[in-house]
Formats: structure tokens, C-alpha cells, sequence
């Protein structure tokens, strides 16, 4: 039995007491906690720039030196001139009509496709899901053409629908769905079966409520893409009362207020609000499904 | 109530062939068991009987009717998974419901907003509900229906699958290896539950398991399957007693049985390690058999073996396994590593044996069952003459 060595009992190059093991964590916390907080400041400053400038008289804005807190608070003036001189808050019912009708499509048309590629044998599936992969390598821009004469013809621009229509078809909704739900366990699908679901019902019923996290996570993604996408509505959008939230930026941003910074960032401040508190509410969902379909 | 008639269902995954031509009649009412090694065919053919997977080619019939072209849920079978396969966003009252609400109500009753126009519905959903109670009750679930599957546990977990399966009382019951995730103790339990439940209800049971314990302790008849043919169909005790080949005879009982080499020599007469046994077999001379002598058959020789006047070899004990009512001896050949023979042994008779000392252990030939090179099992012949005056020589 004395033959046997342990590996652990084998010289270590200093003991380790512990002070230097505290000294060691503290230094290895300090450490990750400065790039990390390093990392926020250099995401979060231009928010809190924004947030800072809507609040300051145009005095203060134009001041040489940098200061963190206005001497005058001038919000009130700032808000109501952007609030009475643009249409801000139609941009943003704009901004929801359009990320809200986009997301149901969205979801409608990939949630059934990638149950059919995840769990359904067909003739052909893999080359489909090839297809699929192929387009997610296509930017929007490829097709724009095409499109734009298509709805032109239609006399469909200028309309909700034309801003809508391009996205309808998410490749990347079809794929992330895929991922997730392959790794639902085929003995519930064939237990509904057995119990008299239709395909379409199970797909309704048993599958998607399981896949609420990748929902969740699928919803930032698209509502944050549309909510900002300047290109696209810029194309086919003329007519202010339709801007969503970019464009009518720069509408407001062109007219007489082109160089009130104050009111212009108290504009842009209306018109983040809604992204950034609908994404602080879904944060736990959205974590689960990014992490749930990326170790999958 | 239903028969089930399985006619040459063969089925291939790719070039992978599952399943090649079974036959099998299973009567109404009966509970008939697939057992086998993993990937011999068993989940797959329980599931072409399901109508979750199509066969290739033979048919299916239920109640005497051909239900080929039949979806699931038409065939009027019910299911228990393996991993019992519940419905997780759903309440254990919903999934028990889920099968009598599709079956009750129709598409547009079903549809979330719609279905509130209907008259019927409360009245159908106040029968469900009655329905889904009595099983509840049966199965001793009134106070987790208002659960979802996550806060149950394993057991529990079963009861609802079978509710599920219970609660649109189906001709049959195909049953994939239910009991394989729950503990050691509640797998004895349910084992008696489940065979009271066959009784009380009266349905077909076809009930898939690599366990051989459950096979025997539950089924009217087992067929065993092995690399998608069903190497022989009987009676729990059929099976065990007499088995039809060495493959059936390695799986069915615990421990397994101990197969000795042996030969056949002139007029049949079967050699044990050079020593002629009282058995003969319609093998040529030099043909090598196999012989099997199951673990309860084998026993300590006292004194001197050879006047016992039964058939004996000598083996070391390596090793003593205390089950509490019984020891399982483990003994080495001598001369012959690799290969050991078990024995069951009183607690009495095991517990003052010394392991590394050398044992005779004696036998009875008609215990012994004979395999030819094939594995097929040999009927034993009636012994010539010559066996009255076998003598049993040193080893």
C-alpha cells in the first residue's frame, strides 16, 4: 500500500496561507472587475452623454470644459420643445407598429419551419436547412432592388406594409429555432400524436411554449433591429406621419432644430426609452435563450 | 378489448436492418412482454405498432382489423415512455385531460377565444373533468393535479403517464420500458401495480424491457428478441426452464447461467472436462456443445465426491456475495482462468466456507441444458445403457 502516491502530496512551490490566498482572490477579483467595469463605461458613456445633454441649457452644451451634471437644469425646456416641435411620440407608435408586426410574421411563418427541420423526416430537409444557412449570409441590401421596384409597381410605398414586408422571412428566426427545438424530446411528440394532435397543434401547443427563453431572446434580437433600422424605411418612406424613430429623427434633426443638441437628445432620449426598459424587461429570458440554444 | 397480429413486420433504418420479418399473435387481454438487449428491435417494433413509426413491409392488425393505414391516434392504443414524456407547461390535470380533449371536442372548440362561443363545451369539459377525477383517484393523484411535471417526482411522474394512458381507456397498452428511470426500490412496487392494473383492466398489455426480472415477474408470455427476430415465445417459466437457444439461456435468469464447454463423445454421450455424463444428444462424436447449469442447480459435494454418484467438478470460491437470504458463490475453474461458475447457497451453508479453498460441485443432469455449436438448444436423448454405471473420475 506504501507504493501508492497520492498526487496531490507532492511538493508545492510556497504553502499557501491564508492571507496570501485572500491577497491572490482579491487581486484576481480587482482584476476581472476592472476590465469588466472599463468594458461598461466605454459602452454606457455615450447613453449617459445622451442623457446628461438633453438636460443642459445650450449654453453649458457648447462649454469647453466637461462637466457631469448641468449648473442650470434645463430638461423641462429641452423635452417640451422636442415633444411640441416633432411628432415624437408618433415615431415611436410607428416604432411598435412596425417591430410588433414584423415580430408576429416572424414568428408565424419560422416557428413552424423550424419544427419541420428539427423534428419532421423529409425528403430533402437537409438541403433545405442548407438553403437556410445560405441566407443567412445575404444582407438585406442584395434584395433591396428588387424589392423596392416590386412594391413601387404595387403602389405599396409609403405604407406600414412596405416597411414590414422584407423582413417577414427571418433565416436567422428559422435557424435559432431550429437549434432549440431539436433538443425537445421526441417522446412528447409522439405522446401528442398518440393523444390526436395535429402537427400544426403541436407546434402550438407543446413545442412553442417550451421555447419562450429562445422567443424571448429572438424577440430583442428582431425589435432592437427594427426599432433601429434607419435603411430600409429611409427607402421607402417618404411621408413623415410613417417614420419610425431614426428616420423621424432626421426629419426633426433637419428642420429648424438642426443644431438645438439640447432638444435633439432629449428627442433621441423618448425615443430609446421604450427599447432599453422593453429589454431590461425581458433580460432573464433573453440570458436563458442565448445561452440555451449557444451550448446546444 | 383487442388482439394483436403482427404479420412479417420488417423495417430498416438506411442500410441498418431493425427488424426482419415478425411474426407474433398476442391475445386479447394478454400481457405479453418484448425483452432483449439494447438495439435487438424491441422500441421500434412496440412503435410500428403505436403508428409512430411505418413498417416497411407486413402488416398490423388490432381487434382482428388491419390498422396500416391508421395514424396514432386512430388505432386506439395508448403509450408510457421511458421518460414518461408529460407535457411540461401543463398541469398534471391538463395532460391527463389533453387526450379526451381531443378526442371530445372539435378543432374550432378547441381554439383559444372561439371556443367560448360553443354551448357544448362546458358540458363535454364537466364530463372530462369527471373522467380525469376517476382516474386520478384510482391512481392515487387527487392531490397533485393542480402540479406541472417539474415539481413531481419520479414516480409520481409515471402515475400521471399512465393516467394519461389510462384515462382514454385504450384496447391496448404499449408500455416502452416504463419503469427504467425510477429507483431500485420503487421499480418493485410499480412492477405490482402495474400487474394489478392489467388485471383490473382487462386491456392488452405490450410491454418492452431489457430487464428479464420484469419480464418474468409480470407477463403471461415474454418473447424474447434479439438483432430484430424474436428468438423464442413463452411462458415466463417455459423460457427459463427450457430455453431455446444459448442466447435466450445468457439473458432470462439472474445470475446467468453457467455454460461449460463440453463434447460429444461416442453414441452421443455428452464429456464434462473428459468425464462422461449421464446425458446423450443426436450430435456426431467430437461435436463440441455447450452445457447450461443454472446457478440454483449446482451444490456443495460433501466428503468425498465420488460417492455421491452424481456428476461433479472442483472449482475454487473466489468470492462470497451476501444477499441476505441467500449467498451467490463465485467459483474459478481450476485450470481455467477467465472462466467462473456462480452457485446459490443457504446464508446456512455459505457463511462457514472459506473463499480461495476448493470445492467439488455436484449437479444433476437433467438440470443441464445442452446447446450445439449454433446455439440452438439439443433435446437430451433417453441415455443407453451404459449410463447406469457412470462413475464420476477425478477432474
Amino acid at each position: 500500500m506504501a507504493e501508492i502516491a497520492l498526487p496531490a502530496a507532492g511538493p508545492v512551490a510556497a504553502p499557501i496561507t491564508p492571507a496570501g490566498a485572500i491577497a491572490r482572490r482579491l487581486f484576481s477579483l480587482v482584476l476581472i472587475h476592472g476590465i469588466l467595469i472599463a468594458g461598461a463605461i466605454f459602452m454606457l458613456l455615450p447613453f449617459v452623454w445622451m442623457l446628461i445633454t438633453s438636460i443642459k441649457p445650450p449654453s453649458e452644451i457648447f462649454n469647453a470644459e466637461i462637466s457631469l451634471w448641468p449648473k442650470q437644469f434645463y430638461g423641462v425646456e429641452n423635452y417640451s420643445f422636442a415633444l411640441s416641435k416633432a411628432p415624437l411620440l408618433r415615431f415611436a407608435l410607428n416604432g411598435v407598429i412596425l417591430c410588433v408586426g414584423i415580430l408576429v410574421v416572424q414568428l408565424l411563418v419560422a416557428i413552424p419551419c423550424a419544427y419541420a427541420l428539427a423534428k419532421l423526416r423529409f425528403p430533402g430537409r437537409d438541403a433545405l436547412f442548407v438553403l437556410v444557412l445560405l441566407g443567412l449570409c445575404i444582407p438585406v441590401q442584395v434584395p433591396a432592388m428588387p424589392l423596392y421596384i416590386a412594391l413601387a409597381e404595387l403602389g405599396l410605398l409609403n405604407t406600414y406594409f412596405s416597411m414590414m414586408v422584407p423582413f417577414f422571412l427571418s433565416v436567422f428566426a428559422i435557424f435559432l429555432f431550429r437549434q432549440f427545438f431539436r433538443s425537445f424530446p421526441d417522446d412528447i411528440i409522439h405522446a401528442a400524436r398518440l393523444d390526436g394532435m395535429s402537427e400544426f397543434e403541436i407546434v402550438w401547443r407543446i413545442v412553442t411554449p417550451s421555447a419562450w427563453p429562445a422567443i424571448a431572446a429572438f424577440s430583442v434580437f428582431s425589435a432592437v433591429a427594427h426599432w433601429n433600422d434607419l435603411y430600409w424605411p429611409l427607402i421607402v418612406i417618404s411621408d413623415a406621419k410613417l417614420a419610425p424613430p431614426p428616420l423621424g429623427m432626421m426629419f426633426f434633426a433637419d428642420a429648424e432644430t438642426g443644431s438645438n443638441y439640447g432638444a435633439l437628445t432629449a428627442a433621441a432620449t423618448i425615443l430609446t426609452a421604450p427599447l432599453v426598459i422593453a429589454f431590461l424587461i425581458a433580460r432573464r429570458r433573453f440570458i436563458d435563450g442565448i445561452t440555451m440554444t449557444g451550448v446546444k | 378489448m383487442a388482439a394483436v397480429d403482427l404479420a412479417s413486420i420488417a423495417k430498416s433504418f438506411g442500410a441498418t436492418k431493425v427488424l426482419g420479418g415478425v411474426d407474433l399473435d398476442i391475445a386479447d387481454g394478454e400481457f405479453l412482454t418484448l425483452v432483449g438487449p439494447s438495439g435487438c428491435g424491441k422500441s421500434t417494433l412496440i412503435r410500428i405498432i403505436a403508428g409512430l413509426e411505418s413498417q416497411d413491409s407486413g402488416s398490423v392488425a388490432i381487434g382482428g382489423k388491419r390498422v396500416d393505414h391508421l395514424r396514432a391516434h386512430e388505432r386506439r392504443v395508448a403509450m408510457v415512455f421511458q421518460s414518461y414524456a408529460l407535457y411540461p407547461h401543463m398541469s398534471v390535470r391538463n395532460n391527463i385531460a389533453l387526450p379526451l380533449t381531443m378526442s371530445r371536442l372539435s378543432l374550432w372548440q378547441r381554439l383559444p377565444l372561439l371556443r367560448l362561443l360553443s354551448g357544448q363545451r362546458r358540458q363535454v369539459m364537466r364530463g372530462i373533468e369527471a373522467d380525469v377525477g376517476a382516474v386520478a383517484a384510482q391512481l392515487q393523484l387527487e392531490h397533485l393535479l393542480d402540479r406541472k411535471p417539474a415539481q413531481l417526482s419520479g414516480g409520481q411522474r409515471q402515475r400521471v403517464a399512465l393516467g394519461r394512458a389510462m384515462v382514454r381507456s385504450p384496447d391496448v397498452f404499449l408500455m416502452d420500458e416504463p419503469l427504467s428511470n425510477l429507483d431500485a426500490k420503487l421499480r418493485v412496487h410499480m412492477r405490482t401495480e402495474l400487474a394489478e392494473l392489467h388485471k383490473r383492466l382487462g386491456a392488452t398489455f405490450i410491454y418492452v424491457t431489457h430487464d428479464q426480472v420484469e419480464a418474468m415477474t409480470m407477463s403471461d408470455r415474454v418473447a424474447m428478441m434479439d438483432a430484430g427476430s424474436i428468438l423464442q415465445l413463452g411462458t415466463p417459466s417455459q423460457l427459463y426452464e427450457k430455453p431455446a437457444s444459448l442466447k435466450v439461456a445468457q439473458f432470462i435468469g439472474s445470475p446467468a447461467i453457467n455454460l461449460l464447454p463440453a463434447s460429444v463423445a461416442n453414441g452421443g454421450r455428452i464429456e464434462l472436462f473428459g468425464r462422461p455424463l449421464a446425458l446423450a444428444v443426436a450430435e456426431g462424436q467430437g461435436a463440441s456443445v455447450t452445457l447450461g447449469i443454472r446457478a440454483e442447480a449446482l451444490s456443495l459435494v460433501p466428503g468425498e465426491p465420488g460417492h455421491a454418484g452424481r456428476p461433479w467438478f472442483s472449482a475454487r470460491l473466489r468470492r462470497k456475495e451476501n444477499l441476505g437470504s441467500e449467498y451467490i458463490l463465485h467459483f474459478d475453474l481450476a485450470g481455467r482462468d477467465a472462466q467462473g461458475v456462480t452457485m446459490r447457497a443457504s446464508p446456512a451453508v455459505a457463511a462457514s466456507l472459506s473463499e480461495a479453498a476448493e470445492f467439488a460441485l455436484g449437479f444433476d443432469e437433467a438440470a443441464c441444458h445442452v446447446f450445439n455449436a449454433a446455439g440452438d438448444r439439443l433435446e437430451p436423448k433417453a441415455p443407453g445403457a451404459a449410463t447406469a454405471s457412470v462413475v464420476p473420475l477425478r477432474a
